[in-house]
């Protein structure tokens, strides 16, 4: 494989199937014609550049409809089990179900210590749902996407290199973040339904330093908020940054093993796969663990 | 690596993921897993009962089985003495209507022999009347001599 085409293969690899709006005026190549917006355009964006441009007003249709996907699934599947609930012996499927649910339970109940119906359901959808999210990863990196390709070129008439096709929802930042940033608002929700307004602001505003003189703690009030702001701001970009950075590492050295490999990429991908499932694994426990840990430090007095 | 609408619609899929698990897989399979821990909670309590039960239904059993042999061997004490004293005291009574049915029969041997010596004295006194009769020639008169002749019979 040549270089240029190598990098090419990376880049096709790494994009994400955007829909989105070019605004008014914009100038388009597109399935090998130029052509002149003449008013703002919902549309698939032809390549990168236009998804660039496409801004804000977009939407990562890969990434939804996996996300999406894997967790109607796994909410079917967990339906299936809850529907057969029951006190007697469980059989199967029902087992495993109770496996997961006993396992988010005991995490849930060694760090929260708060009362909260919402805390056990959203360790487990986050566990559960970042898990098969990132289990997308194991699929080899050519078979969805190359189906999908065919699929629109055939079918849609589309130009193979606008077939951006991602199925790793969680190598997606905006996936990763927007679950992190959701988890930031709750964290918010917690604190202020457990401290009120007050009781949060002053957590803020009043650690780490502290001082018994007014008016040493005066001037000691903006160094802690700027500290404590920060370090609450921290804790949703790092979870998913964490969650993003780590899934979007491991589909690189896959993307890498098949550009290099070509067909022996199983060489390569192989022993890294059999790797990644650990890393799989651990950033879905991790994702929820620093979740229910954050979310119990709002509802708990320092 | 753009950020774009697929934040809020992420945000959509979890919250409405989480609004599902929280209705309808959390609450029955929870509930399920609680009410099953009881129910072994309750078995096993009812097993500790159980087992208490049978300790103390055995020990009641041997006690009774205790008691039953205890009474049975008084009982059979009791019939024994019971059996030495009817068999003694058919001894006795055996022994002494023995006794009386030999006394009897002695006083009415001695009875007859006394009687029969009577009357053998009475015909030997008779045979000697007639005897000396014809030896001396009824010369004898039975008034005068009485009086030998019945020292005579007491001799005999």
């Amino acid at each position: 494989m040549a270089a240029s085409s190598t990098g090419e293969y990376i880049k096709h690899h790494l994009g994400n199937l955007t829909y989105g709006q070019l605004p008014a005026g914009y100038e388009r190549t597109c399935h090998g014609h130029e052509q002149t917006l003449t008013e703002s355009t919902w549309t698939f964006a032809c390549n990168g550049q236009e998804a660039v441009d496409m801004g804000f007003m977009a939407f990562h249709v890969d990434s939804l409809a996996w996300s999406g996907g894997l967790g109607i699934l796994m909410c079917f599947l967990f339906w299936l089990g809850a529907r057969k609930a029951s006190a007697g012996v469980p059989s199967g499927f029902m087992n495993f179900v109770e496996v997961i649910i006993g396992f988010i339970d005991t995490q849930v109940r060694d760090s929260f210590h708060g009362k909260s119906k919402l805390i056990a359901p959203l360790s487990l959808v986050i566990f559960c749902w970042v898990f098969l999210m990132n289990l997308m990863d194991l699929i080899p990196v050519d078979f969805v996407p190359k189906t999908f390709e065919w699929v629109m070129v055939t079918f849609a008439g589309w130009d193979a290199h606008q077939a951006y096709f991602k199925i790793v929802p969680t190598t997606d930042p905006n996936i990763t973040l927007s679950m992190s940033i959701t988890v930031f608002f709750l964290i918010i929700f917690y604190s202020l339904r457990s401290k009120g307004i007050g009781g949060f602001i002053g957590e803020l505003a009043l650690q780490p330093f502290n001082a018994p003189n007014k008016l040493a703690m005066v001037i000691l009030i903006p160094i802690n908020l700027v500290l404590e702001t920060v370090s609450l701001l921290a804790k949703p970009v790092s979870l998913g940054m964490r969650l993003f950075g780590n899934m979007y590492a491991g589909e690189f050295v896959f993307i890498l093993a098949a550009a290099m490999l070509g067909t022996w990429q199983a060489v390569g991908a192989w022993p890294w796969a059999v790797f990644h499932i650990l890393v799989i694994t651990l950033q879905a426990f991790i994702f929820m663990v620093l979740t229910i840990v954050y979310l119990s430090m709002a509802t708990e007095e320092h | 690596m753009n950020i774009n609408l697929t934040l809020i619609g992420q945000a959509i899929w979890f919250a409405l993921f989480v609004a599902f698990c929280m209705k309808f897989v959390w609450p029955p399979i929870s509930r399920a897993l609680e009410e099953r821990k009881q129910k072994i909670a309750e078995g096993l309590s009812a097993a500790d009962r159980a087992e208490r039960d049978l300790e103390l239904a055995q020990e009641k059993a041997t006690a009774n089985l205790k008691e039953a042999k205890e009474k049975a061997a008084e009982i059979i004490e009791q019939a024994n003495r019971r059996a030495n004293q009817i068999v003694e005291e058919a001894k006795d009574q055996a022994r002494t209507e023995g006794e009386r049915l030999i006394a009897k029969a002695q006083s009415e041997i001695e009875q007859e022999v006394n009687q029969a010596r009577e009357q053998l004295r009475k015909e030997v006194s008779a045979l000697t009347l007639s005897g000396a009769e014809k030896v001396l020639g009824g010369e004898i008169n039975r008034d005068t001599h009485k009086q030998l002749l019945d020292q005579l019979a007491a001799e005999l």
